[in-house]
């Protein structure tokens, strides 16, 4: 696939990096030269430097030819403008933007076809908050992550003893829990996957990935470690974009506090927000944080955008009695540092970020892609088109799909319904299959069993 | 200071103001009273007067300036205060002193509703009439001073709502022209008063009571054409329900109705931070009221109380000042919470009076923002009216108004004590007039007649001062202001 870069940022950087691995040829554009020089010198794709919505830019960038244009620079208008431009002079069949200012957002109309073609709108910022957010409201989880609009969701728990099922074979599952369907994708044990069958036994600090319905989530966690307390109060380090969203989507449930360290920006956050309470001060100043009871704080979440301060205004209040302390870590070589360590959750916006982008890379009729484990594996969710003759799942049972190697089928949506994958479970046309791919290598498989054949027209 | 260009506009006042005084003489021809003498002679007076100041000015085109527009406010109301005591001072009916005539007058235009006259059931027709217009008038020229003139001086509640503050209300300056804006405020202050007539004439009012208790409701004023007030009407339930329901609709901001009626529903109420606190507090203090007052089995029923009740909080707190029953004699402590309800008072751009409920809503919210600041000593609390920040400039202008508030109501309590009233009469002489409410306790619970005139022109003074958001009179009082 060609695709066309603009912005070499932090979101468009780590995209590059991830697409780059995959066998797509990538062009960055980006103004500052110099950034495209590290970058070229790093991974293998070309780059232009220019402004990122000229039209002579985009054409030496091949824009003629691309498949897909995505416009991640740090203004919302040159990334409009440079889709609109990609549409009316090139007929770039797919283009994506990311759009931060709520005032475009409120009006979809805008982004319509006939005014500002673009065909999907990114906000890295809001996935990252809403990463965050589902963390907080599934306390104990590593990860959670939605389906078919939330209606399923895939969480990443770290067995522990005291839960039930731990030192149990997965079979029993059934018997534990009578009423509640899930389905276990995947488990890694000392950072190796092993392949779920019935007769695993988990085993305590198992990394368990599992399938189920939102509203069956906090039962299958019950089984696998002692559930934690409903988190009530939240302290947010940091009140750059993602600390303010997450703090207007967590005032209504949560008691939030919110601390900057930058006078003025705290006056236009506290300004923005209802009921959090917005403190100037240090995030690492002990004084502050015990003066704002940290050790009754159920989570911590460090969010500015250095790597650094988030790590040790984490550790800190970890150690000065914070329930669970999260950070962002935009450096991949921190997150596997951070993670054995004191900090409880390394969230990595990229990570969290790139997944609604692979969905468009992918062939077939992916509807929304996960990436994990940094990148090696990712969950999906395809659709099934076709018939039994045309498709290599429809009208198959589960257990007669060549599945590639490390792959599981984890549940079906079908219309508003959720069926939790099982051996004898026929999929039909038109069905949402949610897959867990342990081996990124494998994906290519996926794509194709996924793709309808050629006499379906 | 433009004298000149002063003296013209005010010439242009006094004539115009002269034509205020025809309606009574026909409503005195209509009714055979034989009054009209005296507004006869007060019409000539007044428009001599105005003649006379305007003629020699009357080519002047001066620009007026900022300072200026301070004098012609004051100019106003005292100006035509005086001309208005005119029928009341030279009639044989009622008899009045001049200082009587004048704070009769005053009381009047400033729609504060304390009267000297007794015996109002046995006046003529003509005069009763003439009061009530004072009223309505009296309204007329606040809403648009409020709303339209005191923003550009940079004075009063409305100030708060100035371009500089953010969100819904930055349109308050509701259409790009002032005169545009006085006329639609003129309309709904005139489709609130023709609703409010019409309603109390299907209540049961006589159309001569109508008319005149629908002048006094919309201004807030309080002036009625009996002694007993609406207590007249006391076997008429509906009568007051249709009075609670006025007051409300008139203690709100204009500029709500004004957006209310444009847009056509009534969002601009659901978000209106102060008409939100407004309906709170007088429903807060109404529940106390009924409660009180039933289990003191004051009145012989719930029905009553709740009735009663409601009545005179909304009137009290409004600051309109009618009462049903003496509320003076309610037990303990309601008539002295009604009082301090009347402080909070009405709405800014409203006919209210009293400090204006956007400004007690600051205060409570600064308030609570210290109790925080000393639980969290480094938050960034903002003080925010619905959901938009206010820039510290208004939060320091309402502390320094409260402060001086206060400040002149003790100096005036304290002159009334001086005059040799007792406390209470002394301080709900000066509550009542200061929040241009009208009915006290004790001595001037029903009638201010009593009072010697010394105490009469302070409290003259007091009713301008409430009238005129204080500032507005004190910095003609201050030597920088005269100073070239």
């Amino acid at each position: 696939m060609k695709i066309i870069i603009l912005g070499a940022g932090q979101v468009g950087t780590s995209l590059a990096n991830h697409l780059a691995s995959e066998a797509n040829d990538i062009t960055v554009i980006d103004s500052d030269s110099k950034r495209l020089q590290e970058l070229q010198d790093r991974l293998d794709l070309r780059t232009v430097a220019g402004h990122a919505s000229h039209p002579d830019v985009l054409r030496r960038a091949g824009a003629e030819d691309a498949d897909m244009i995505i416009a991640v620079t740090n203004s919302d208008e040159t990334n409009m403008v440079a889709c609109q431009v990609a549409f009316t002079l090139f007929r770039t069949p797919t283009k994506i933007a990311r759009v931060r200012a709520q005032d475009y957002l409120q009006y979809p109309e805008l982004f319509s076809q006939e005014s500002l073609p673009i065909d999907v709108m990114i906000s890295p910022e809001q996935l990252v908050t809403d990463y965050i957010y589902r963390l907080i409201e599934h306390p104990g989880a590593l990860q959670v992550l939605d389906f078919s609009g939330g209606r399923v969701q895939l969480v990443a728990v770290k067995a522990y003893y005291g839960g039930p099922l731990v030192g149990h074979e997965l079979r029993t599952l059934r018997d534990h829990m009578p009423g509640v369907q899930t389905r276990v994708a995947a488990i890694y044990r000392r950072g190796r996957a092993l392949n779920p069958e019935g007769n695993t036994v988990i085993e305590a600090d198992d990394e368990v990935f599992f399938i189920a319905a939102k509203k069956d989530i906090r039962a299958v966690m019950s089984e696998l470690r002692r559930l934690e307390k409903p988190v009530k109060r939240v302290i947010i380090a940091g009140g750059g974009n993602i600390g303010t969203r997450l703090a207007k989507a967590l005032e209504p449930h949560f008691q939030v506090k919110l601390i900057d360290h930058n006078a003025p920006r705290t006056v236009t956050i506290s300004e923005e927000l209802e009921r959090t309470i917005v403190l100037h001060g240090d995030a690492a100043d002990e004084d502050l944080l015990l003066e704002e009871n940290i050790e009754d704080t159920d989570v911590f979440c460090a969010l500015t955008n250095d790597d650094e301060a988030n790590i040790l205004s984490a550790m800190l209040a970890k150690r000065l009695g914070a329930r669970k302390v999260m950070a962002l870590i935009n450096r991949a070589a921190y997150v596997d540092l951070v993670e054995s360590g004191d900090i409880d959750i390394a969230i990595s916006p990229p990570q969290a970020t790139i997944g609604s982008l692979l969905a468009h890379v992918r062939r077939g009729d992916v509807v929304m892609v996960h990436s994990l484990r940094r990148g090696a594996a990712e969950a999906i969710e395809a659709i099934a088109h076709g018939d039994q003759y045309s498709s290599k799942v429809v009208g198959r049972a589960i257990e007669d799909i060549k599945l590639p190697q490390g792959t599981t089928i984890g549940a079906i949506v079908r219309g508003d319904e959720v069926l939790i994958a099982h051996h004898d479970t026929v999929i039909e046309a038109e069905d949402h299959v949610l897959l867990f791919v342990v081996d990124k290598k494998r994906i290519p498989d996926v794509e194709r069993l996924f793709q309808v054949g050629i006499t379906f027209l | 200071m433009q004298l000149t260009a002063i003296q013209r506009i005010l010439g242009l006042l006094l004539m115009l103001f002269s034509t205020t005084m025809l309606p009574p003489i026909l409503v005195s021809a209509f009714y055979a009273d034989g009054f009209h003498l005296s507004f006869l002679l007060g019409f000539a007076l007044t428009l001599v007067t105005g003649l006379v100041l305007w003629l020699p000015a009357h080519r002047v085109r001066k620009e007026l300036r900022l300072r200026d527009g301070f004098v012609v406010v004051v100019l106003f109301w005292t100006v035509l205060s005086l001309f208005g005591a005119l029928p009341f001072a030279v009639g044989a009916e009622p008899n009045l002193s001049i200082t009587d005539a004048v704070f009769e007058s005053f009381s009047g235009l400033t729609t504060t509703g304390a009267t000297v006259i007794t015996g109002l059931d046995h006046l003529p027709p003509s005069l009763l009439y003439y009061r009530q217009q004072l009223q309505w008038l009296g309204g007329m020229g606040i809403i648009v001073l409020a709303v339209a003139i005191l923003p550009m001086l940079g004075i009063g509640g409305m100030q708060l709502y100035r371009a500089e503050t953010p969100g819904p209300m930055k349109d308050n300056k509701l259409t790009p022209r002032i005169t545009e804006t006085a006329k639609a405020l003129w309309y709904i202050y005139l489709g609130l008063t023709i609703s409010c007539a019409l309603a109390y004439w299907l209540a049961g009012m006589s159309l001569f009571d109508a008319v005149g208790h629908a002048f006094s409701t919309v201004a807030i004023g309080g002036f009625s054409t009996h002694d007993a007030s609406m207590g007249y009407y006391s076997n008429m339930p509906q009568i007051e329900l249709v009075a609670i329901i006025f007051m409300l609709l008139s203690g709100v901001n204009f500029a709500l109705h004004f957006l209310a009626w444009r847009g056509k529903n009534l969002n601009p109420y659901l978000h209106d931070a102060e008409f939100k606190t407004y309906i709170t507090v007088l429903s807060i203090i109404a529940v106390i009221t009924t409660f009180y007052l039933h289990m003191n089995a004051t009145f012989d029923d719930f029905t009553r109380a709740l009735l009663h009740g409601t009545f005179q909080v909304v009137s009290i707190g409004t600051t309109t000042g009618f009462t049903t029953s003496n509320y003076s004699l309610w037990p303990g402590f309601l008539p002295v919470l009604l009082l301090f309800s009347s402080f909070i008072g009405g709405c800014a751009g409203s006919t209210g009076g009293g400090m204006k409920v956007i400004r007690f809503l600051l205060l409570l919210k600064q308030g609570m923002r210290e109790i925080s600041r000393l639980v969290h000593p480094n938050a960034v609390i903002p003080i925010k009216i619905g959901g938009k920040p206010l820039p510290d400039k208004v939060i320091d202008s309402v502390w320094g108004f409260f402060a001086t508030y206060v400040a002149i109501f003790s100096l005036l309590l304290l002159l009334m004590m001086v005059v040799g009233l007792d406390q209470v009469t002394a301080f709900s002489a000066v509550a009542a007039t200061m929040n241009n409410l009208g009915p006290g306790l004790g001595d001037v619970a029903l009638s201010y007649a009593s009072l010697p005139d010394f105490a009469k022109w302070v409290l003259c003074f007091a009713m301008l001062l409430g009238r005129l958001e204080i500032f507005t009179l004190l910095v003609l009082l201050s030597p920088a202001f005269w100073r070239k």
